[in-house]
């Protein structure tokens, strides 16, 4: 199973190809260009250099946000237009839980938070919980141990559904949980002080390469999905913007 | 750019994308001039209520439609993408939102197919309309472009060669269009509302200014006569006169009719032109089209313009531009931006 997966919910511009449980390419730039004059350049160069034939994806994996309404949505019109031209599904992956995918594996509780301006954040918290599986695989012959072994798998569970709220009223939130936090996404430079002074229980932050929206985690996290059946059509997808536009949310207020 | 002409025989197919404001539109044109599909999803109703368009509504509703309006023209056409020979995409001007939309998706078919790609200027693509509604047209002429964005006097040098000799100064003809139905009550979008309502009007009624640009013959300026329409209903007003809203409307028609199509025939005139045509959406005016045809007839012009649904925003426009910019070996990158503010001489 190939997975392209692609992220520009951000300032980060981010492509990556998984296939059957490995990363076979990834290219993320976090730079003041446009993704229109980034995502597809980079998802060519990728292309090149592993010869990626794109009839040979099974599903492209699309960070759908929240995030930047203009990013998101030059993210969705090029997987729509992927998908239309390819005849290929689109797996619609949330940018904060693709995100929290980066952390795989830690007893944290795990809180992205995506600057929203004003004080406000795209949030979520989520866990990461052991779940026993069978292993899929048939036996391979001579290997008798492989059928009968049980392996965990993780999945991510979810403590805080996502929202746009105030960044602090998210820290009580955790704070609430009584239970150690690693914040990650380009919120926690801006809002550093506000955590220091609100947040009550232990916490850390994210380190490069883990707390910026990466394709990796996207498509991954997309495969799991896909395995799953959840899948859309290219002509079904839309962003995920949890926010009205501003002469929506104007005329609601006047109404 | 990668040249690779286009010498054969066969036909050109041209997919084409346009979004650059309330309408999501895709067409697929053959040989530039034939219309085999032209799908158009109209967002106006959703903008009527906030009295005119709204950058972030239009982008959204972009994304939700233009797969369904690709798919539509592809099949009301008959052809496949692998039958396409180019993508042809608006990228300039426009709302920078609502371009980027169709310039992802194009850019997007081309990366995933290899078809090239054509990046379009809209008032390339507004001109060009002319070319499929009349077959025997061919450069150069004269073409004035009217629209709720723009008001153009241009030359049209050779195909996708133009150059502007006269432009607006202030508000486009279709903004004065809009602000004035406002004003007097009619709503969004204004040209098709004042031209019904001033048909029960009389133009003559109400002495509206004709603005004049100095030293600039060609040169429009359209906000002096929205000032007067709104302090004449002002004065109205402060009087306690009851305003007739359909001489309002037939005067101020009539005065921006005037100036178009003054300008217009003198610059037909000047650059010694035997052609004229009209290109934007206020070309769908019946009135202006009746007074340009009226004043090209006297002086021996041949007038073109395109059917009223070839005037407002479609792709088939986008499909004959694109096909010109194709043959002359006019390709673009996967890094092709939307530029709000796209030259038209640019281009």
């Amino acid at each position: 199973m190939k997975i392209l997966g692609m992220d520009s919910s951000g300032l980060v511009a981010s492509v990556a190809v998984v296939e059957d449980g490995v990363l076979l390419a990834e290219y993320t730039t976090d730079y003041k260009k446009t993704h229109s004059q980034t995502l597809l350049p980079m998802l060519d160069e990728i292309k090149r250099m592993i010869d990626l034939d794109m009839g040979t994806i099974d599903a492209i994996a699309t960070s759908a946000g929240p995030g930047s309404f203009t990013g998101l949505r030059i993210g969705a019109a090029t997987v729509k237009g992927l998908g239309l031209a390819l005849n290929k599904p689109i797996v619609e992956v949330s940018t904060l839980e693709g995100l929290a995918w980066n952390l795989w594996g830690t007893d944290r509780v795990v809180c992205p938070l995506m600057d929203a301006r004003r004080n406000q954040v795209y949030t979520a918290a989520y866990e990461f919980v052991p779940t026993d599986k069978p292993v899929g695989k048939a036996s391979v012959a001579g290997d008798e141990t492989t059928q009968s072994e049980k392996s965990a798998e993780l999945s991510l569970c979810t403590l805080i559904p996502q929202e746009a709220m105030d960044v602090v009223e998210m820290i009580e939130k955790l704070n609430a949980l009584q239970r150690p936090v690693v914040f990650l996404g380009d919120g926690v430079p801006v809002y550093e002080g506000l955590i220091k002074t609100h947040c009550k229980v232990p916490y850390l932050f994210a380190p490069a390469g883990k707390n910026r929206q990466r394709a990796a985690s996207v498509a991954a996290l997309g495969a799991v999905y896909y395995a799953h059946g959840q899948k859309v059509t290219a002509a079904e997808h839309q962003p995920i913007y949890l926010r009205k536009s501003q002469a929506e949310r104007e005329a609601e207020a006047k109404a | 750019m990668n040249e690779c002409k286009q010498t054969s025989t066969e036909d050109v197919l041209i997919l084409a994308i346009e979004s650059s404001c309330d309408e999501t539109a895709a067409a697929v044109v053959k040989n530039g001039r034939e219309v085999l599909s032209n799908v158009i999803y109209s967002q106006i109703a959703l903008h009527t209520v906030y009295g005119g368009v709204v950058p972030e509504i239009a982008s959204r509703k972009h994304v939700e439609k233009i797969n369904q309006v690709i798919e539509s023209a592809l099949e009301q056409a008959g052809v496949t993408l692998q039958e396409i020979s180019a993508i042809a995409v608006t990228y300039g001007p426009g709302l920078v939102g609502a371009l980027l939309v169709g310039v992802s998706e194009a850019k997007a078919i081309s990366f995933a197919t290899g078809i090239p790609l054509v990046g379009v200027h809209h008032i390339s693509g507004h001109i060009s309309a002319n070319y499929i509604e009349h077959q025997e047209l061919k450069p150069p002429f004269a073409c004035l472009v009217a629209s709720g964005g723009h008001s153009h006097l241009v030359v049209v040098k050779d195909y996708g060669q133009y150059e502007i000799i006269g432009r607006t100064r202030d508000d486009a003809a279709g903004e004065a269009f809009d602000k004035v139905a406002r004003a007097i009550g009619l709503g969004y979008p204004g040209g098709p509302k004042i031209d019904k309502l001033s048909k029960e009007g009389n133009p003559d009624a109400i002495a509206f200014p004709r603005a004049k640009v100095a030293e600039s013959e060609y040169d429009f300026s359209f906000s002096g006569l929205k000032s007067a329409v709104l302090n004449y209903l002002n004065s109205c007003q402060m009087k306690g006169e009851e305003v007739n809203q359909a001489d309002v409307a037939a005067s101020f028609q009539k005065a921006v009719i005037d100036v178009l199509v003054e300008h217009s025939i003198h610059a037909v005139k000047e650059f010694g032109f035997d052609k004229f045509a009209i290109a934007g959406g206020v070309a769908s005016n019946a009135s202006l089209r009746a007074a340009l045809q009226e004043a090209c007839d006297r002086e021996g012009i041949t007038f073109y313009h395109p059917s009223p649904a070839l005037c407002t925003d479609n792709a088939a426009m986008i499909g004959a531009a694109g096909y010109y910019e194709f043959i002359k070996g006019v390709r673009h990158g996967y890094d092709l931006n939307a530029v709000p503010n796209l030259k038209l001489d640019e281009a």
